[in-house]
């Protein structure tokens, strides 16, 4: 016997209505479905007031609602709109994160009106309370209206299909055909046809001797939805583990110099909120020849940056020794940290010769300016022209150079732009200055350009200006000279760690597959029923892609059928 | 050919692929202006036969089979439906070769600056829309896509035109190869979407103006024109099964430009302006395929939400590539 029913009674066919539910997959049915059987009532509905044990029921109502509104499809739907709108000023106004000159050039521009939106957080948008409040309800929003959907989809994947309805034919799609046999036997067969092609399926017997077969699937459907949610959890999450336990340095190292992973070797600096220098993996890495190649037009092909690297406890004792080529899309992962290669720029090796013989000499980086690499730096002297002999220091002899280096500087006109980014006739254009720098006043300043208070007040004086291609030497007016020597490249590194990247990462890909899944899988049910007298019925429903179906049904109905003998085939 | 001769195919091509797409539009209108007499006739005078086909329950709506869509067009108007689709298929071929002559010119992929990105997304429609017409009776239609796709392309061709030429170093990466073709794949495969979409506002606007009972003055524009379109619910699900078609394969370009940003700028996700408006169209999507799944949402107002999301692409491509500057500005412009 092929009856299974739970104690192998009989079933009495129920109507149409319980076929049907249990398909939906929207989780308004589901919680619907939970709180009516929680014997909850609905928002609006009648039950409320504190009768019988319902006092702490009373109390819970509204909280109750609030939940209930609050992990509705339609608020998610509200707050997924919130979500763009938000997102939108992030991109109309210039934002901290990604360049503070903009900002502050903002500020410049509407002195009124920048300080107001700096109170709404207009250039912090992504950090914004709102934005966040927006995305946390979102997420509460989410995870309450998943919950009730794992238990519901986990209950009907362990469920068997429902009996079968009592008239098939009123089912969207149905088809009858006249058959011989054994009802039970054809009820199998049809059962293999449905099993061959990956259908749940169930053998009931009803009261009345037919025998039914019912059929499900595209649970698939479910489950890769709410893999999808969870995935978008996960993601929110290991979004937040990296900006907490993240932290990302950057540093400019010239050609010939290596820098080691302190939080004093960089530029800059910015931890995660929860994260401590102590957590900085060590290693060490050293430029040693970095190579741009361009077209004859000037556009950038291709950019190298031959790097030597040593990480561990031996970075603390030895040299970086391990090779690799460092370009862009080509990051050297490291330990605990990756460095990227995000600028370069050139380097003017400058040689200052004082009153009494000392060579002074530096690579200062010059900050490229445009995209032929026409670079702005300078080159400060604090300490020349003092007297070896004496002990008193003198601040008035200080010398200060600032000015451009062109990579190619134009054959002819004045050379203020460089005509290439590739240091095909190198030069730098000069200003000297002499007089107080300013540098022992020891507040820090930027090394890429000089005190202009000194200038203003007239501490600093203009000794004259100069253009000199590699190797001439200018003499100034006392006697002095300053050579451009030559040139070294730049490289600007990103240097940091995001200990959230892989569950990022882990997390799209279940929503990409999960997505996938809720999005192609089809839920269908179908209902066989083989009746005593020769009658074999099957009825089909389709919750999804319904226009589908019906050639879905047909070529199924036409494999059952071969299976069942026709009536006049039959004896 | 040297890599000269190749850049002037292409540019020829892409002429011939936007007289071609031209062309297909006035077939595609001719077969619109004069076929619909047939259609809304056939349409009346065919109430819905099915086969297999009983009343559904309480998900009626899902359950039952869509009415039976409009008959082809029939006569002289379908042999210029026919001779629209040729030439649509014509001007497909020339820009698909019209690309490949650019690719081999410049020795890469030929999706390495806008001019380019928009011109892949241009053949992806126009494919898509090929074959959903050979697979729905809904050729008639193909004015309505035939003329952003001009728009589109020809404006790539004259204000987006850049030479063909090797790649910024940031862009020499494999992940340029996915992650850019996928994201013009969708922008092709959702411009079908959007165009849908509208037609499918019309069609309903128009339906419920009927309905409101006034059919006696008939609608004016723009919802008079819904009067010739297809049948409501099978645009609403032919609009719907495009877009879930697109959407993973958006969520899909979006990871990869968050994997390749990884490697070229240090983290996966910025806020560049480029990312925050891939972010905005994705949850302007993702709205709309819950708001197809929730109840009061479904139809106008979940198609109205298709559109939008289609304005949003719109705008991360126009705008942003233009009046706002970011790490992504590879233009070429
Ligand atoms: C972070 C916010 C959310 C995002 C980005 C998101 C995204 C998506 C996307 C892209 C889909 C389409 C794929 C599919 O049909 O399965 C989807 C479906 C769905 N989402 Fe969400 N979702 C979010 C939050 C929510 C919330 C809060 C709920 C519950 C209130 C919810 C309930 C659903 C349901 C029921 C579906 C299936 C719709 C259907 O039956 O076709 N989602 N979601």
């Amino acid at each position: 016997m092929s009856t299974v029913t739970p104690s192998g009674e009989t079933v009495t066919p129920p109507d149409e209505q319980d076929a049907l539910t249990g398909l939906a997959t929207a989780p308004e049915d589901a919680t619907a479905r939970e709180d009516r059987r929680a014997g909850r009532t609905e928002p609006d509905g009648g039950g409320r007031g504190p009768s019988g044990p319902g006092r702490l029921n009373a109390l819970l109502e509204e909280p109750r609602r609030w939940w209930r509104i609050l992990t509705s499809m339609r608020t998610a739907l509200v707050l997924l709109f919130l979500l763009a709108l938000a997102a939108v000023p992030g991109s109309t106004f210039p934002q901290r994160d990604l360049n503070q000159n903009k900002v502050e050039e903002y500020f410049a521009e509407h002195p009124k009106l920048a300080p107001v939106l700096d109170k709404l957080s207009a250039f912090d948008v992504f950090a914004s309370p709102w934005f966040a409040a927006i995305y946390l309800l979102l997420f509460i929003s989410l995870v309450g209206c998943l919950v009730p959907r794992i238990r519901v989809h986990a209950r009907a994947m362990v469920k068997r299909p429902p009996a079968a309805p009592r008239h098939l034919d009123r089912l969207p799609v149905s088809a009858s055909a006249p058959v011989t046999g054994d009802p039970s036997a054809l009820a199998d067969a049809a059962r293999g046809v449905l099993r061959r092609a990956r259908w749940r399926t169930v053998v009931r017997t009803e009261e009345s001797g037919a025998v039914t077969v019912s059929a499900e699937k595209g649970y698939l459907r479910e489950t890769g939805n709410l893999a999808f949610h969870v995935a978008l959890v996960g993601l929110l999450v290991g979004v937040a583990s990296g900006s907490l336990w993240g932290w990302k340095a950057s540093v400019l190292t010239v050609e010939g110099n290596a820098f080691c992973d302190t939080v004093q070797a960089y530029d800059s600096f910015s931890p995660g909120s929860r994260m401590r220098d102590a957590a900085l993996p060590s290693f060490c890495v050293q430029l040693d020849d970095f190579q741009g190649t361009y077209l004859a037009n000037g556009q950038p092909e291709d950019f190298l940056a031959k790097v030597k690297y040593i990480q561990g406890d031996r970075a603390f004792t030895q040299d970086p020794d391990t090779e690799y080529d460092l370009k862009v899309n080509h990051p050297l992962r490291l330990d605990g940290a990756n460095v990227y290669l995000i600028n370069h720029g050139y380097a003017p090796v400058l040689r200052y010769t004082d009153r009494y013989g000392r060579v002074f000499e530096e690579t200062p980086a010059f900050l490229p300016q445009d995209v032929q690499l026409t670079s702005e730096g300078a080159f400060v002297l604090p300490d020349v022209n003092q007297d070896p002999k004496s002990t008193v220091r003198t601040t008035d002899v200080q010398m200060a150079f600032t000015g451009f280096f062109l990579p190619t500087a134009p054959p002819s006109g004045p050379p203020i732009r460089s005509i290439s980014p590739e240091a095909k006739d190198p030069a730098v254009t000069l200003v000297g200055y002499r007089g107080d720098t300013g540098l022992d006043s020891g507040i820090a300043r930027s090394v890429y350009s000089i005190d202009q208070n000194q200038v203003d007040s007239g501490a600093l004086k203009s000794v004259g200006s100069k253009k000199l291609s590699v190797g001439e030497v200018w003499t100034l007016d006392d006697g002095t000279t300053l050579q451009f020597a030559g040139y070294r490249e730049f490289m600007t590194v990103q240097v940091g760690h995001d200990p959230g990247e892989m569950l990022v990462l882990v997390s799209a890909g279940f929503m990409l597959v999960g997505l996938i899944a809720s999005l192609t899988v089809r839920r269908r049910r179908m209902f066989v029923r083989v009746t005593g007298d020769g009658e074999l019925t099957v009825g089909g429903l389709a919750r999804t892609d319904p226009d589908r179906f019906a050639d879905e049904f047909q070529s199924l109905v036409e494999r059952i059928e071969r299976t069942a003998p026709a009536k006049e085939g039959a004896s | 050919m040297t890599d000269a001769q190749l850049a002037d195919l292409s540019n020829t091509l892409l002429v011939v692929a936007i007289l071609a797409y031209t062309v297909a539009m006035f077939g595609y209108a001719i077969e619109f202006a004069f076929g619909r007499k047939g259609v809304v006739a056939s349409r009346a005078a065919a109430p819905a036969k099915r086969v297999l086909v009983g009343a559904g329950g309480p998900e009626q709506e899902e359950a039952t089979a869509p009415p039976a869509p409009p008959a082809p067009t029939a006569g002289r108007a379908a042999w210029f439906g026919r001779f629209g689709v040729a030439a649509a298929v014509i001007g497909a071929l020339a820009q698909l070769g019209c690309l490949a002559a650019r690719g081999f010119a410049a020795g890469r992929v030929p999706w390495g600056n806008m001019y380019e990105f928009v011109s892949v997304a241009c053949v992806v429609g126009t494919i898509t829309w090929l074959v959903v017409s050979a697979r729905r009776p809904v050729r008639y239609l193909g004015m309505f896509v035939m003329l952003p796709v001009v728009l589109l392309l020809g404006l790539a061709g004259t204000v987006l035109y850049v030479d063909a030429g090797p790649l910024m170093p940031a862009l020499n990466s494999y992940w340029l190869w996915i992650h850019v073709s996928t994201a013009s794949i969708s922008v092709g495969i959702y411009l079908i979407g959007g165009v849908l979409s509208v037609l499918y506002l019309l069609r309903e606007g128009y339906d419920r103006r009927v309905a409101a009972g006034r059919a006696a003055n008939a609608p004016g524009f723009p919802f008079g024109v819904g009067r010739h379109l297809p049948a409501a619910d099978g645009l609403e699900r032919m609009t719907f099964r495009l877009h879930a078609f697109g959407f993973p394969i958006w969520t899909f370009a979006i990871i990869c430009g968050a994997i390749w940003a990884e490697a070229a700028w240090s983290r996966y996700w910025g806020w560049d302006p480029k990312e925050t408006w891939a972010f905005i169209s994705w949850v302007v999507y993702a709205a709309y395929l819950h708001a197809r799944a929730t109840t009061g949402w479904r139809g106008p107002r979940a198609a109205a939400i298709a559109v939008l999301g289609f304005v949003t692409m719109m705008i991360n491509l126009y705008v942003i590539n233009f009046a706002v500057s970011g790490l992504h500005s590879y233009s070429g412009l």
